[in-house]
C-alpha cells in the first residue's frame, strides 16, 4: 500500500519573480497577479501556513508586502542575505514543524538546489508550478474545519500572547486574568464533530481513556437522548484558541457517566481542564446525580488522572456504579465523585448550557 | 560525609519547605508562605498540578499515587512537606528507599 501523501503544513515563498513579478532591488514596480492572490487565500483557508524567504532588504520587502495587502498571510518572514536553507530551517523550527511538512517555491534553480541539498525532506517547487499547486494532493488536506480556516489567525494570536507573557512581570494568575478568557461549552453539531474527532486524535496527554471515537459514532451519539456530546471553545483578547475540548456524557437518573474528556494541551495551563470538571460537577450536583468518570491509564495521560484526583474523584465504590453498563473497553476504570456545586471561575468567563434542559429530561 | 547521608539530612521539614518554596517562586513568579492556600485564587491548572507532583517525586524519589494525589495534600507548602516526609518515612520503613516503586 502506498503511503498517503503527507500534507504540507507551511509553504515558504521566494519573492522576486515568484510571489510577485519583477525584482524589487532593481527598482521594478513589482506586481502581484490575481492568480497568486487567489492561491494565497486558498491555501490560507485550507489551514496551510505561509512564510517568505527572500534575499532582499527586510524593511523594503515587508513594506511592499503590506502595500500589496498580503503581509498578514505570512508568519516568521525570513528576508535577508543568508543562505535560504538556513532560513527555511529556522522557519520550520520556529513553527515546530517537521522538515517534511515544509514546501519551498522559488524561480531560481540554484536556490532550490541549495535548499534541497541541505534539507532533502523539504519539498521544492519551481515558480512555473504555481498554477497547479492548489490542485496537488499535498496541498489538499482531507478535512478542512473552521479551526483549519482560522489556523493562521490562531497562530498569530498565539505569538502575540507569548510575547505579552514574556514581558509580563507579575504573577501568572494576574497574567491569566489579564487575558480576559472566555470559554463556551455547547452541544456538538456536524461541523464541531469533525473538530472533535481531530481533537481526540491529537490530545494524548489530556485524554482520559485514549479511546478514539469516530465521527460516525459521535454523530449517532448526538442523536441518542441519553448521551450528551459537548465541545469547548476558548478565546481571549488576543484571539481564538479554537475547539479545545470535548466531553461525552451518558446520563442516568442517579449517575452521570463521563465517558470521554479530552482537552487540548494548548489550554491546559489556563485551567481549562479544571474549568470543565468544575462545570460538570456543578451540573451533576444540581441534578442530584453522582459522577463516574472513565479513565484508562497509559504512558501519556497521567495529567488526566491528576486532574480527576485534584477534582476529588476517587476509586471508592458506590451503589451508583452498579447502575452503569460495564465499561468498554473492559480495562477502563471508573473514578467516582459525589459532586458539589461550584462558584463561577474568577479567571474565565463561561457560557454553558443547562445539561438537563437539552433534549428534554433523560429517563 | 557520604552522598547518602547528605541526601538523608536534606529531608527535614525546614529543607523541604525551602525547596518547595523556591520551586513555586520560579513557577508562579510570586512568593508564598508555608500556609498560603495555593488554590484559593482561581482555577488550578492541571498542568500546574502535574508539575507539582512530578517535582516532588523527582526531588525526593517518592511515588505519589492514588488517594495521595488529592488536592488537599498540595494546598499549601506545609501540606506538601508533610506528604513528602510521610512518603519518605513509609519507603524507609519498608526498607526499600527507591527502587521498589
Ligand atoms: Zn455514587
Amino acid at each position: 500500500m502506498a503511503e498517503p501523501t503527507k500534507t504540507v503544513k507551511c509553504l515558504v515563498w521566494d519573492l522576486d519573480n515568484t510571489l510577485w513579478q519583477g525584482v524589487l532591488l532593481e527598482g521594478d514596480d513589482v506586481q502581484l497577479s490575481e492568480e497568486t492572490r487567489t492561491l494565497l487565500s486558498t491555501l490560507d483557508a485550507r489551514g496551510i501556513l505561509q512564510s517568505v524567504c527572500s534575499k532582499n532588504d527586510f524593511a523594503d520587502a515587508w513594506e511592499r508586502l503590506e502595500k500589496l495587502g498580503v503581509a498578514e498571510y505570512f508568519v516568521h518572514p525570513a528576508i535577508g542575505w543568508g543562505p535560504k536553507s538556513a532560513a527555511v530551517r529556522d522557519i520550520a523550527e520556529r513553527l515546530q514543524f517537521a522538515e517534511d511538512t515544509i514546501a519551498f517555491v522559488d524561480d531560481q534553480p540554484a536556490e532550490r538546489a541549495e535548499v534541497e541539498f541541505h534539507l532533502p525532506k523539504v519539498r521544492c517547487y519551481a515558480a512555473e508550478q504555481l498554477p497547479e499547486l492548489a490542485g496537488l494532493p499535498e496541498f489538499s488536506p482531507a478535512v478542512v474545519t473552521q479551526d483549519s480556516r482560522r489556523r493562521r489567525e490562531m497562530y498569530q494570536a498565539g505569538l502575540r500572547r507569548d510575547a505579552e507573557r514574556e514581558t509580563f512581570a507579575g504573577p501568572d494568575e494576574r497574567f491569566l486574568r489579564s487575558l480576559e478568557l472566555v470559554a463556551t461549552i455547547a452541544p456538538a453539531g456536524d461541523e464541531e464533530l469533525l473538530r472533535v474527532e481531530e481533537l481526540t486524535l491529537r490530545t494524548s496527554q489530556m485524554n482520559a481513556t485514549g479511546v478514539h471515537y469516530s465521527h460516525e459514532m459521535l454523530a449517532s451519539l448526538v442523536k441518542d437522548p441519553r448521551h450528551r456530546v459537548l465541545t469547548v471553545t476558548m478565546s481571549d483578547r488576543f484571539g481564538p484558541y479554537g475547539a479545545v475540548g470535548v466531553m461525552l456524557l451518558e446520563l442516568h437518573e442517579h449517575v452521570w457517566n463521563l465517558k470521554l474528556l479530552a482537552t487540548s494541551c494548548r489550554v491546559v495551563s489556563l485551567g481549562a481542564g479544571t474549568l470543565i470538571l468544575n462545570w460538570i460537577a456543578d451540573q451533576a450536583a444540581r441534578a442530584d446525580a453522582h459522577l463516574a468518570a472513565d479513565f484508562r491509564r497509559n504512558e501519556r495521560n497521567r495529567m488526566m488522572e491528576v486532574a480527576y484526583r485534584f477534582a476529588g474523584y476517587t476509586t471508592d465504590t458506590c451503589d451508583c456504579l452498579g447502575i452503569l453498563p460495564p465499561p468498554d473497553p473492559s480495562d477502563v476504570e471508573r473514578l467516582h465523585l459525589v459532586p458539589v456545586m461550584h462558584d463561577a471561575s474568577s479567571t474565565v468567563r463561561l457560557n454553558a448550557p443547562d445539561l438537563r434542559g437539552m433534549h428534554g429530561q433523560p429517563a | 560525609m557520604t552522598i547518602e547521608s547528605a541526601t538523608a539530612s536534606a529531608v527535614t521539614t525546614e529543607a523541604v519547605t525551602a525547596t518547595i518554596a523556591e520551586f513555586l517562586k520560579s513557577k508562579t513568579k510570586a512568593a508564598c508562605a508555608a500556609d498560603t492556600d495555593l488554590f484559593a485564587g482561581g482555577l488550578v491548572s492541571s498542568m500546574f498540578a502535574m508539575q507539582l507532583v512530578v517535582f516532588l517525586e523527582g526531588s525526593y524519589d517518592i511515588a505519589i499515587v492514588g488517594p495521595d494525589l488529592r488536592m488537599d495534600n498540595f494546598r499549601t507548602i506545609g501540606k506538601m512537606t508533610e506528604l513528602v516526609l510521610r512518603l519518605k518515612d513509609d519507603s524507609e520503613a519498608a526498607g526499600d528507599p527507591a527502587d521498589g516503586i
